[in-house]
């Protein structure tokens, strides 16, 4: 398998202060990683960083292949790169299928594109509620209309910040059916969790953050049995 | 009957002809975020534009098409300034960018002087619609019943653009969260563009239909963006439906209340606007508005006293002024005294706003206050010159406790706004009570006692009176009272969980501000011998504004320096050049972008930089919104 | 006895319901969690109890004063403290300056426009600080603190004035296991000691079940469920709404995982 994504060096700052120390990471096509770290870790500021929402950034990311460390968010959002914010950010005063409207662009050769009645079966309960504003919402409806919105860009890579974040553990559940689905599909993602138990219910990989460097990588599974990374760097 | 059926005519046409150019303005800072100053400048150049097309092209077409000309040029002009200039502003504090657009509108002023000249140009009556319709036996206009259908017509239309097309869509979607949008892959700096163009070309076209009516001239540009702050003030900033609810009222208000209070028709508008704001915080339609994301809170480090050394150096530098008159001439120490009185007045305008987060756009209210108050008192009481002060002083803070406690019930552009409304209110008093205030004549002879009637004297005591209230805010700054302020600021529902109310800590905040402006105000007015309706006015409160900013918003009194540096500058400037607006908005532009943190900023990296080289370098200025 | 004492509490906005007509009783010195999926109104309960927002209906009593609708510095006055979800402190003045602030407004020294605010109430301050583990960081600008701490800093504030009821809005999010039951545990034990009545919500079950006496569930703005953490973790109607099969956590009965 080849790198879909790979970020080499990745330095990152808020205003003054450098919040990310030369990360590393890659994806490959099709493949689940977990970024897993406890609040403040770095884990927003690394997919602020991949999708060049950071004040100043440097490193290497490709894309593709490519190189895009350079290029905008929107560019990166063309290319095939979709990024949902920890904090959902729905448009409040604008309906579901407004929202939706917002995230759709023209869909990518070879593949069958996203439109509304594929991401309404994909997430049922927001099929019932097009017409509502996004305001209006429960903040797991609103989970799944950050989802879906972004993936009305038809996207090969979304970058998922902390999906499960203040969402009662049922709606958790209902969230990773829906990711699995995703991945079925063959779409490829980084999520970013502080909740063990959630990332390994839909990883394959994870990636530990701490204070802005990462400290371990392997699979889920060998991150999960080792106590002492858990009680160091997790909220476990 | 029919004649008040005619003014309600006379009065939905002057409505429509704000909601051309306030629907602009609401449309431009739903998206950027950005009270655009300049909106009055652009809606003054589609009709000079517009003017200057219907003299070369005659006829039905010619005139139209004139107009449609010289609306899309204004669009062009719009574009133009989006792209050089706002564009580096849009994660800049809101202050920033009012005083850019503000110092545009300068450039503005003087550039349509240079092209157009300084005289009054009525254009052309537009073709078959010059006579007038008969309505209830009384003639009405046949243009203005054309104009009255434009309002409802562009309304339409606008709705239908943001409500029926991706690009409106998109704009609502910016409206709210325009990060967010550019994270889903939609190109800000295109919508912008397109967006500051929309803007414009409405503010271009509702100053090119204009030109059969009024004449223009190079200063409707100040007096249509004072109208149309209050239209999307009272209607709510960024709703449409409200500009256009807000215009009829506005319109109406004044068609009817010359007729009725002519002497306070001037008035009436603000009152409205004051009674509106207060009974709905955010308009007639507005929301309340989403924390504006990505605008990051400057770098504010802790507030400590100054060190003993400091301390020192600041009382050998003002006994190294007291020796000025020693050996500076009589005009060097009227300008120095001039200097030393703004300089107070921005010291008190700096300590409502670094320290109470308060920005007033209309802090001159209080400066003028105190001015009529000392002139009224030496004049008609008799009073020596100390008393009168105190008088003067009184009044401003009357006036401020009066305004102030309607205003710190609002916050943000809301509240700039209130002020703004008030300190026209008190403009307007002062301009239309001539029988008290002389009017537009001002009144004359105010001058100090004999003690002080030299310059030198009189310097002395303005650099007292400027020490003294300097150091008198800085204690405030750094007392429990202080402290107070300073919490609400940072946090106001953590200060209020823990018991302290945020609105009157402000409004005494304001009160002091007021105080101390009022005794600049006053000294002025001995300091010119003279008062009039200027010393409130807008132009006053944004000298202030510009001297806080290039002071640094964020020091305690870094507005001291900004004021002599800025008044010393334009001192210069106006004996120098002819076009003194064009030099001082290209400086108060290049300012802003050269200089965002102000000189006391600036001064406070270079100290920083000095102490920790490690540390790593400061964000690259805010490239294109991203 | 009680300290507060809650009945028929609503508040909707705009037509919808945050909470509806809820009710319930705290003693001093009782810990009591309030859980429940985000937007189920625990937000508008606190606001409510503090006075930011006025109910439309219900009684909140205080030592059996009628206190509804009192605005927040009035709730201050009678005891009322809180924190926030999002950790509010005054971030341009430094972690002691924070606490003073605090202590001046308890004294009522606030409108005092001479003298120096750092020089008062530095001893109290401190005092305050120590058990948090924020003496040393006392001279640091507030703005420099990691979360957790700005969460310590949040709470030696609401201790300043000696308050009656502590509310606490998720005071553990984000911050590491150890740090979050040390926190939790100055609280508790502060609590006990000077009998306040503590009552928090709280995302990570293993704080909730680790410290409260009882667990209230709020969901859809009503409280569907109460009791002591045993009873709450095997209410039907609680696993459903709520917690699930527990897959997501770690404390409560091991659930399966989703397939």
């Amino acid at each position: 398998m080849t790198a879909l994504l790979e970020v080499e060096g990745l330095n990152g700052w808020y205003g003054r202060a450098q919040a990310l120390f030369g990360v590393g990471l890659s994806i490959a096509e099709g493949e689940v990683v977990a970024l897993l770290g406890r609040n403040g870790a770095g884990k927003s500021t690394t997919f602020k960083g991949i999708a060049g929402l950071l004040d100043r950034r440097d490193g290497r990311i490709a894309f593709d292949g490519m190189d895009v460390s350079g290029l905008p968010t929107p560019a990166l959002v063309r290319r095939g790169l979709a990024y949902v914010p920890e904090d959902r950010r729905i448009f409040a005063d604008l309906t579901v299928e407004e929202n939706l409207e917002v995230g759709r662009r023209p869909p990518r050769p070879g593949t069958t594109p996203w439109t509304p009645e594929r991401l309404f079966a994909l997430f049922p309960n927001l099929a019932e509620m097009r017409r509502r504003r996004g305001g209006a919402m429960s903040g797991g409806e609103q989970q799944m209309l950050s989802i879906a919105r972004a993936l009305m860009g038809n996207p090969r890579l979304v970058l998922l910040d902390e999906p499960s974040e203040g969402l009662a553990p049922k709606i958790v559940e209902d969230m990773a059916l829906a990711i699995l689905a995703l991945k079925r599909d063959g779409l490829s993602i980084l999520l970013s969790e502080q909740n063990l138990h959630f990332a390994r219910l839909i990883s394959d990989r994870a990636v530990v953050i701490d204070r802005g460097h990462i400290r371990l990588a392997g699979t889920i599974a060998e991150i999960a049995a080792d106590p002492e990374a858990c009680a160091a760097y997790l909220s476990v | 009957m029919s004649f008040v059926f005619a003014q309600f005519l006379t009065g939905l046409a002057g409505a429509s002809s704000l909601f051309l150019v306030a629907s602009g303005l609401s449309i431009v800072f739903g998206v950027s975020r950005i009270v655009n100053f300049a909106h009055g400048a652009f809606a003054m150049l589609g009709a000079y534009m517009a003017y200057s097309l219907t003299e070369r092209f005659a006829g039905p077409f010619g005139f139209w098409g004139s107009i449609v000309l010289a609306s899309l040029g204004t669009a062009a002009a719009g574009a133009l300034v989006e792209m050089t200039l706002l564009r580096r502003l849009y994660r800049a504090p809101e202050l920033f960018q009012l005083l850019a657009t503000f110092g545009l509108t300068l450039v503005v002023e003087d550039l349509v002087v240079v092209v157009w000249g300084p005289d009054d140009l009525l254009g052309p009556r537009a073709p078959g619609l010059a006579g007038a319709v008969r309505v209830f036996g009384e003639a009405v206009p046949s243009y203005d019943l054309l104009l009255i259908a434009f309002g409802p017509i562009a309304f339409g239309l606008l709705w239908l653009l943001f409500h029926r097309t991706r690009f409106g869509t998109l704009v609502r979607a910016a409206t709210q969260d325009r990060e967010m949008v550019a994270a889903l892959g939609v190109d800000q700096r295109w919508l912008f563009t397109a967006v500051f163009a929309l803007g414009a070309f409405m503010a271009g076209f509702g100053g090119a239909v204009q030109i059969p009516r009024d004449a223009v001239n190079h200063g409707i540009d100040l007096r249509l963006i004072v109208d149309v702050f209050v239209v999307v003030v009272i209607g709510g900033l960024g709703s449409v439906g409200g500009a256009f609810l807000a215009s009829i009222l506005v319109a109406e208000l004044d068609a009817f209340g010359i007729l009725v209070l002519p002497g306070v028709s001037l008035v009436l508008v603000f009152v409205v606007m004051a009674v509106v704001l207060v009974v709905r915080p955010f308009g007639l339609l507005g929301r309340p508005q989403a924390q504006a994301r990505a605008v990051p809170e400057p770098d504010r480090r802790p507030w400590a006293p100054l060190p003993p050394p400091a301390r020192f150096a600041v009382a050998i530098l003002v006994a190294t002024a007291a020796t000025l008159p020693s050996w500076a001439g009589d005009y060097l120490v009227t300008v120095a005294s001039e200097i030393l009185i703004v300089a107070l007045f921005a010291a008190s305008l700096q300590f409502l706003m670094s320290a109470g987060a308060m920005v007033s756009f209309g802090h001159a209210a209080y400066f003028g206050l105190g001015a009529y108050g000392a002139a009224l008192a030496a004049k008609h009481l008799g009073l020596p010159m100390l008393p009168a002060l105190g008088c003067g002083m009184a009044l401003a803070i009357a006036g401020a406790a009066l305004f102030g406690w309607f205003c710190v019930r609002l916050s943000g552009v809301y509240f700039a706004m209130l002020t703004l409304a008030f300190a026209q209110i008190a403009w307007s008093v002062a301009f239309q009570w001539t029988a008290v205030t002389g009017g537009d004549n001002g009144l004359l002879g105010v001058w100090p006692d004999g003690w002080a009637a030299t310059p030198r004297a009189f310097f002395w005591v303005c650099l007292a009176s400027t020490a003294a209230g300097v150091g008198l805010l800085r204690a405030a700054v750094f007392s429990p009272f202080g402290a107070g302020l300073r919490a609400v600021r940072d946090s106001a529902p953590r200060a209020e969980a823990l018991g302290l109310g945020r609105a009157p800590v402000q409004w005494a905040a304001f009160a002091l501000a007021g105080g101390v402006a009022g005794w600049a105000g006053g000294l002025f007015a001995f300091l010119k011998g003279s008062v009039f309706p200027d010393s409130l006015g807008i132009g006053t409160s944004v000298d202030g504004l510009v001297m806080v900013l290039l002071g640094g918003i964020g020091t305690v009194s870094g507005g001291v320096a900004g004021a002599a540096v800025y008044k010393a500058l334009s001192v210069w400037l106006v004996s120098q050049t002819d076009e003194s607006k064009l030099a001082l908005g290209l400086a108060i532009i290049g300012l802003v972008l050269l200089l965002p943190t102000g000189l006391g900023g600036a001064a406070g990296r270079f100290r920083g930089g000095l102490r920790s080289r490690a540390a790593p370098p400061p964000a690259p200025a805010a490239g294109p919104a991203r | 006895m009680t300290l507060l004492d809650v009945a028929g509490l609503s508040k909707s906005y705009g037509g919808v319901a945050a909470v509806r007509g809820i009710g319930f009783a705290l003693r001093a010195g009782e810990v009591v969690a309030l859980i429940g999926p985000n937007g189920a109104g625990k937000s508008t309960c606190f606001d409510m109890l503090n006075g930011q927002i006025r109910p439309d209906a219900g009684t909140i009593r205080l030592d059996g004063v009628d206190v509804t609708g009192a605005k927040p510095r009035r709730m201050a006055a009678r005891g009322v403290a809180r924190t926030f979800q999002v950790a509010a402190t005054f971030a341009s003045m430094t972690v002691r300056e924070n606490v003073q602030a605090a202590c001046l407004i308890h004294a009522g020294a606030m409108a005092w426009p001479f003298g120096r605010a750092d020089r008062r109430f530095v001893a109290e301050a401190e005092r305050l600080l120590d058990p948090v583990g924020l003496l040393a960081q006392a001279g640091r600008p507030a703005a420099e603190l990691a979360y957790g701490d700005v969460k310590r800093l949040e709470l030696a504030m609401a201790l300043a004035g000696e308050p009656r009821l502590l509310l606490m809005d998720e005071p553990t999010a984000g911050m590491a296991p150890a740090e979050r039951h040390a926190l939790m545990g100055v609280a508790v034990e502060r609590a006990r000691r000077a009998a306040i009545g503590l009552l928090f919500t709280e995302h990570d079950m293993d704080i909730v079940f680790g410290h409260a006496d009882r667990v209230m569930v709020l969901s859809r703005g009503e409280l569907i469920a109460r009791g002591s953490a045993d009873e709450v973790r095997r209410d039907p109607r609680v696993r459903a709404t709520y917690l699930g099969g527990g897959s997501t956590f770690s404390a409560a009965a091991g659930g399966d995982a989703p397939a």
